[in-house]
């Protein structure tokens, strides 16, 4: 079985999307559709990397990313938001509390896998 | 590349936030300073403008950008909501949900509205800076520059390049995800390396802590992928680490002395780091309190989100799932046979003396309720979704129409079946536009007549019993009960000298073709509304009642079931057979023996506590055979506000019944509005007692009328 990566987005087209290239590509692959959610799903499982976006309602994607930071088994995982160009705050925002890196919306398929390439080794 | 499902996933989901993203603008309009609001907005434009761009809407995703970028500043407080950015957001919807593809009869897009809603956007953030500008008070946090992932392709293929890397990483680097030896092996792959590993701030074991990373990395890199490639590695790195790239002279592995030369440019690099290290992590401390304040702000934020949909998850149903109504109508259906064959497995059960056939027959029969009332409430749905498209059909034609109108809603959570609700959806919209055209004044009159310039239009639904009432008022300028007299006699509806009461006159609203309308309007006034509207309204065995006081307004009340699945009905027995009454419109039972029959001369009336009530005997009117009971009952029900009763042999008691309809072949039946299977396995009839009393007061009206 491939890495497992779990992808959090509000919207479910882009989760289709990331979800799809990703399994594609051999991953195992996760959705949840916010942070809260993503919590939920991350504890108790063995992730390998989370795919996140950053504006979500219950819990945004800085929220959920300071939230794994902290949880004693995943806090090393990497984290890669996804961003918008006008987002260069929240990216730096998203970087300190504990991002690995970042896409920039919208993306190709293949550049999130190769980001994901870069991150996961 | 995205496959086509991606896509029309996309359209779907666009769809959803882009009638959502209407709503929430009207709300806002309310609400200027909610900050819930605005957020729901932002993330709603933030979502399409992300997602477009993806799925191959290239021309949304560039024309929700700047609309996007006006919400990002009302979102930092820097811009206040107006109704001008409300007015110029509503239009870039509807734009967008052209552009969706939606509106075939929009489309091909007009490509000038376009241009002008972005030229408009586009005026409003310049407006802004230029008003930073002058206040130079204001500071602008300038993002930071970050490069962003690029190809890494750009290169000289020429031109091999050399260069020292120094890559001194953040003792908690591993906390950021990030892993350097895969940062390393990227370093490799660009070209021939050679890498100096600094071990000495590792410390002793007892103190080390393993979570931390200790090591840091001269390097050599020899290449011809061009510097930006090496950026591109440490791309996620941002300004954290401590990290130098400097071009050196052309080194040449093969050679020792070279390594050597580039040994020495390496310890040099090296001395410089020692100086600079101290800047990023004061930085870092920065960044680092910037967060906890943050951080704090958005707990209360979030904390305050979650309240608020908490409070609004009922009305909202936040999380939900899309089926087709085929496989709802499927369930409901199989639930509603399993129910008919339990109460069957009851009464067999009943007859049996095996306790445990009998002890697992009710648990069954307690399962199968509940699996009936979760089946059935799966197919309310609260009636805001379908008050909230009213705002804007109020703004629009207020506006069209001059007016000026406010619309209120109340009980927006109230449920109602799915079908119930799609089918109100032309009967309200047709009341409310005659409320706007005909009812409200102009702001002028209004005025004139001391009201305030704005009129109310107040839409409000409630639940009572079995069903739900809506209330369409508004204190608009009445009814003229006298117009409509006489118009009535005019038409030879009433005839002349009537004394026809209030409710009567009124009712002459829903006459086919009667209007009142000086001229026909493009809104109303032909005439053709109020019938429909009745008709559509009883389609769904609800009733319509008018009441309206003159310069005061007029509220028009529907009273709808709130299933059209299921009805609670009261069982009766006639001869041999079982018949339902709809339990919704039944007042009282009463009994009546032969001999109050005879005292009245056989006439069909009763006398309850002074008051006669005229009764229908079914057993006369369906022309049953048999003995006639001594002892009969007489349901009373109340059918449009007059007291009409059904002879009956005998009131077995309350059913909750699934209907059924009767099929083609019995569709021309008078006075039977389906069947339905009882415990049984026998089927019983439903009686339309609205049927039944029209056409007994349509035969005795002509019996008198041959009298007279």
């Amino acid at each position: 079985m491939g890495k497992i990566i779990l992808t959090v987005d509000d919207s479910s087209s882009i989760r289709q999307v990331v979800s799809f290239t990703l399994k594609e590509a051999g991953y195992t692959v996760l959705e949840a559709c916010d942070g809260q959610d993503a919590l939920h799903k991350i504890s108790g499982s063995s992730l390998h990397m989370v795919v996140t976006d950053l504006n979500m309602p219950n819990l945004d994607g800085i929220g959920l990313i300071k939230k794994v930071r902290m949880d004693p088994v995943h806090k090393f995982i990497p984290i890669i938001m996804l961003t918008t160009e006008s987002q260069n705050e929240k990216k730096m925002e998203g970087k300190a509390a504990g991002a690995t890196g970042w896409i920039v919306k919208p993306f190709k398929p293949e550049q999130l896998l190769a980001v994901v390439k870069k991150v996961l080794g | 590349m995205i496959p086509d499902v991606h896509q029309k996933a996309f359209i779907e989901e666009a769809t959803e936030l882009l009638s959502d993203l209407e709503q929430t603008l009207l709300d806002l309009e309310e609400n200027r300073d909610d900050k819930d609001l605005i957020g729901k907005v932002f993330r709603a434009l933030h979502t399409i403008k992300g997602s477009s761009g993806m799925f191959g809407f290239d021309e949304m995703a560039h024309f929700t950008h700047d609309i996007e970028n006006v919400y990002d500043l009302i979102r930092n407080g820097e811009l206040p909501v107006t109704k001008e950015i409300i007015d110029l957001t509503l239009a870039a919807r509807d734009q967008l949900y052209i552009m969706l593809g939606h509106d075939k009869s929009n489309f091909p897009l007009d490509g000038k509205k376009t241009e002008e809603i972005l030229n408009e956007s586009k005026k409003i953030i310049a407006e802004y800076h230029k008003s930073v500008d002058r206040n130079k008070n204001t500071t602008i946090n300038e993002p930071k520059h970050i490069p962003e992932l690029k190809d890494a392709s750009g290169s000289d293929l020429k031109s091999l390049k050399s260069y020292n890397i120094h890559f001194k990483p953040l003792q908690n680097i591993f906390l950021g995800g990030t892993n350097p030896v895969l940062l390393l092996n990227e370093l490799r792959d660009l070209g021939e390396t050679k890498f100096i590993t600094h071990i000495e701030n590792i410390p002793d074991l007892s103190e080390m802590n393993p979570e931390l990373c200790y090591l840091y990395w001269d390097i050599v890199l020899t290449t011809d992928k061009g510097i930006d490639a090496i950026n591109d590695v440490f791309i996620f790195l941002g300004d954290d680490s401590d990290l130098k790239i400097n071009e050196c002279e052309r080194t040449d592995f093969v050679t020792n002395g070279t390594n050597l030369a580039g040994n020495e440019e390496i310890k040099q690099g090296n001395a410089d780091s020692g100086c600079s290290g101290v800047e990023p992590a004061s930085n870092h401390e920065n960044v680092k309190s910037h967060l906890e304040n943050k951080l704090d702000k958005n707990k209360s934020d979030s904390k305050k989100i979650k309240d608020n949909q908490d409070a609004h998850h009922e009305m909202d149903g936040a999380t939900s799932l899309r089926v087709s109504t085929e496989k709802l109508d499927e369930l409901v259906n199989l639930v509603s046979e399993l129910v008919t064959i339990q109460a069957r497995l009851v009464q067999i059960a009943s007859q049996s003396d095996n306790s445990a056939i009998i002890a697992i027959t009710e648990e069954v029969e307690r399962i199968t309720w509940e699996l009936r009332d979760s089946a059935l409430n799966i197919r309310m749905l609260p009636i805001g979704t379908t008050f909230s498209k009213f705002k804007r059909l109020v703004r629009d034609l207020s506006n069209e129409l001059g007016k000026e109108v406010e619309l209120t809603t109340e009980g927006a959570e109230t449920e109602l079946d799915k079908t119930v609700l799609e089918k109100l959806n032309d009967p309200l919209i047709h009341i409310i536009r005659n409320s706007i055209d005909h009812g409200i004044e102009n702001p002028d009159e209004r005025v004139k007549g001391n009201k305030t310039r704005m009129g109310t239009i107040k839409l409000s639904a409630s639940q009572s019993g079995g069903n739900v009432l809506i209330k369409i008022s508004d204190d608009g300028a009445g009814i003229d009960k006298e117009q409509i007299k006489a118009k009535a006699i005019a038409s030879k509806l009433l005839p002349e000298n009537s004394d026809a009461s209030d409710a009567d006159i009124f009712s002459m609203i829903f006459a086919p073709g009667f209007s009142t309308a000086k001229k026909v309007t493009s809104v109303s006034g032909r005439g053709v509304g109020m019938d429909v509207v009745k008709r559509s309204i009883e389609s769904l065995r609800g009733s319509v009642e008018i009441e309206s006081t003159l310069k005061k307004g007029t509220t028009i009340s529907l009273k709808l079931p709130l299933t059209l699945a299921i009805i609670d009905g009261l069982l009766v027995k006639i001869g041999e057979e079982t018949y339902v009454i709809p339990l919704s419109s039944v007042e009282e039972c009463i009994e009546l023996v032969q001999s109050d029959i005879e005292k009245v001369n056989g006439r069909h009336i009763v006398n309850i506590r002074g008051e006669i009530v005229p009764y229908i005997d079914i057993r006369e009117r369906f022309g049953i055979i048999g003995i006639v009971p001594e002892i009969r009952q007489v349901v009373i029900a109340d059918i449009n506000g007059t007291r009409i009763g059904f002879m009956v042999d005998k009131v077995i008691g309350q059913h909750q019944t699934v209907l059924k309809t009767l099929g083609k072949a019995y569709k021309n039946v008078d006075g039977v509005s389906g069947a339905t299977i009882l415990g049984d396995g026998s089927v019983a009839l439903i009686l339309d007692i609205t049927k039944l009393a029209d056409k007994e007061t349509y035969e005795e009206s002509l019996t008198v009328g041959q009298l007279v």
